[in-house]
């Protein structure tokens, strides 16, 4: 039971994240990619400007800001998973992005350039 | 989203100004501390951020950077934990800015958000008088001895509250904390439990009177350190100036400060410290290698260091005193930091004349090799420091029994050497001791006699020129303990020989 409800918010999280870039004229590339190396969240683009996102949902701060969630380790992985989707993509975009994004109560945060 | 705070930290026993400027930027949660922070003060990090969210505000999820200027200095130790805190709830927005203007804070913080003691307090405080200062109110009595008008915090979330006009500012509690009623640094015993031993006495006085170094050369149990420790109860009281000084070094070693014996006063009493001998040089002199501590020899400045069993103390150690003996200050050098700090004490050592203790011969059961080895665990320039060198046996045994208020009691004694003091201090000198060349020729002139005498002994080669300065030193202290006027005389002069005897000296006959 917990698995799942944790997975419906880490969905919910990424849908309303998606509908925010949508809203500032992003359409979604991927969602939920995945390689040997782990999975990116979602994958945007405005033109051929590409944005990478990490999405972390929480609906307290019991563990921690989700922005938190984001350390070194996690942070590295992001750059290597972006460097491995853009191997194989299928357009070569002028400008890659990697953005966090936090869901916390309903409140959407999004740091640019995160890292 | 910047801001900045005052503080300061420690070097040796000097304070130094330091900024703490704190910034909260967009970006990924991250807090770094930059500005020459050492292990125990980048752990600050951990602390101050238990500390914010339990006195229940929020901790930025942004990128918070710290920065402690002057990045050229060291900084050690958890005082700044207090300042970054603050500058830190400013900076997000928490704390009207307007509220920590111009204010200096020094602090640590537990992970409750509480505010803890710190080490140097009162030299800390010093170089932030000129403006409002904040500490911990368990410091706040220390620190009003320098700036009476310091604040006192118990807790982060209370000082906000207090810092926002919305509650008073806590006051210390006026009863004496449990464990803080102490005597203080110069607790001294009576010389009025000390039977017999007239030169000991004599020559306990003169070393208080004319600042002379002294050694005790006596079988065990004879009363040497029973002289020692009485020493420092005969001196006179210490200025304000000394007084301070004394404070200081306490401070930043993390002993006892005060309030002294007057309320909201420094203690006034020379300090007394007796380090063993297996103590290594850094404890001895200070240092340490990224926080420089002071040592006994700054412990002991304005007061006595007594060095019990001076033979037993390693040559290298005894030798690192030489230089401190001269100057009154030594100066710490290491790679990272460097620091002077007071060094003017007056020096008692105590030995005993053989190994086996009881020399001379009929009593003692050392061979002459053994003398030989033990005489030479005293260096002679070690020798030459003490002005004063008494042997002391065990008292006759009739002086011990002999009744009612035979002896003297410290409060006499200290009269006298009171008025000594004040002597040589218009002789422009803090003791005799300090009186050379020019300022012996003026302030000690000899009778015929007495230049005959000298002239005498440094014939027969028994006296080197020094030596004989040092003896005219100690024949004026003699003279101005009987209230008696220069010139010196002749008979002043073999006191002061006998005060100073060279056969008095472990491994020499007696």
């Amino acid at each position: 039971m917990v698995a799942y409800d944790s997975a419906r918010l880490g969905r919910h999280g990424e849908d309303r994240v998606a509908r925010w870039y949508e809203e500032r004229g992003y359409r979604v590339l991927e969602r939920n990619w995945r390689c040997d190396l782990g999975e990116l969240d979602l994958i945007l683009a405005r033109g051929d400007d590409v944005v990478v996102c990490e999405v972390k949902t929480r609906s307290t701060t019991r563990f921690g800001h989700p922005l938190e969630a984001v350390g070194p380790d996690k942070q590295r992985r992001l750059r290597a998973l972006a460097a491995r989707w853009r191997e194989g993509a299928p357009f070569r975009p002028n400008s890659l992005r990697i953005d966090v994004a936090a869901v916390l109560g309903g409140r959407i945060t999004v740091v640019e350039h995160a890292c | 989203m910047l801001a900045s705070v005052a503080s300061a930290v420690l070097q040796g026993i000097d304070g130094h100004h330091v900024r703490v400027e704190v910034h909260v930027a967009g970006g990924l949660p991250a807090f770094t501390v930059v500005g020459l922070p050492d292990a125990s003060c980048r752990e600050s990090r951990d602390r101050v951020r238990a500390a914010v969210l339990s006195a229940g505000f929020r901790f930025p999820p942004e990128r918070v950077t710290v920065n402690l200027a002057p990045t050229n200095l060291r900084k050690h130790g958890p005082v700044l934990d207090l300042p970054i805190a603050l500058a830190l709830l400013v900076a997000s927005g928490q704390l009207d800015h307007e509220s920590v203007a111009g204010a200096a804070f020094l602090g640590e913080l537990g992970l409750d958000g509480s505010v803890r003691r710190i080490v140097g307090a009162l030299p800390l405080a010093e170089v932030l008088a000129d403006r409002p200062l904040v500490v911990p109110l368990d410091d706040l009595d220390e620190v009003r001895l320098v700036v009476p008008a310091a604040r006192g915090a118990a807790s982060l979330r209370a000082l906000v509250e207090s810092l926002r006009g919305t509650s008073p500012w806590p006051e210390p509690d006026p009863e004496p904390r449990r464990g803080r009623v102490t005597a203080g640094p110069g607790w001294s015993p009576d010389l009025a439990d000390v039977h017999g031993h007239p030169i000991g006495r004599l020559a306990v006085e003169v070393a208080a009177a004319g600042g002379h170094h002294l050694l005790l050369v006596g079988p065990p149990g004879a009363g040497k350190t029973m002289l020692a420790e009485r020493l420092p109860g005969i001196l006179p009281d210490l200025s304000e100036s000394q007084a301070l000084e004394v404070a200081r070094v306490r401070s930043a070693a993390g002993a006892e400060v005060g309030p002294g014996e007057h309320p909201r006063g420094l203690h006034r009493r020379p300090p007394f410290r007796s380090p063993h001998h297996t103590a290594s040089v850094v404890a001895l002199v200070g240092g340490g290698s990224r926080v420089l501590r002071p040592g006994e020899i700054s412990l002991a400045t304005g007061g006595v260091l007594f060095l019990d069993e001076l033979g037993e103390f390693p040559a290298a150690h005894l030798d690192a005193l030489r230089q401190p003996l001269e100057s009154g200050v030594v100066d710490v050098v290491r790679a990272a930091v460097s620091a002077r700090l007071p060094a003017r004490f007056l020096l008692v050592g105590a030995t005993n004349p053989c190994p086996c203790g009881f020399a001379p011969a009929p009593r003692c059961r050392c061979g002459p090799a053994q003398l030989q080895r033990y005489s030479r665990r005293l260096s002679g320039p070690v020798l030459d420091r003490f002005d004063l060198r008494v042997r002391l046996d065990s008292p006759d045994p009739a002086s011990l029994f002999g009744g009612q208020g035979g002896a003297e009691s410290s409060a006499g004694v200290q009269r006298r050497v009171a008025a000594a003091r004040e002597r040589a201090t218009s002789r422009g000198v803090p003791a005799n001791r300090a009186l050379r060349g020019a300022a012996l020729e003026t302030h000690a002139p000899l009778t015929d006699e007495a230049v005959r005498l000298l002239r005498d002994r440094l014939g027969r080669g028994r006296l080197t020129v020094r030596g004989s300065q040092r003896l005219r030193a100690v024949a004026l202290t003699l003279l101005d303990l009987s209230g008696a006027e220069a010139p010196i005389g002749a008979d002043d002069l073999l006191v002061a020989e006998c005060l100073r005897a060279q056969d008095a000296l472990p491994g020499g006959p007696a």
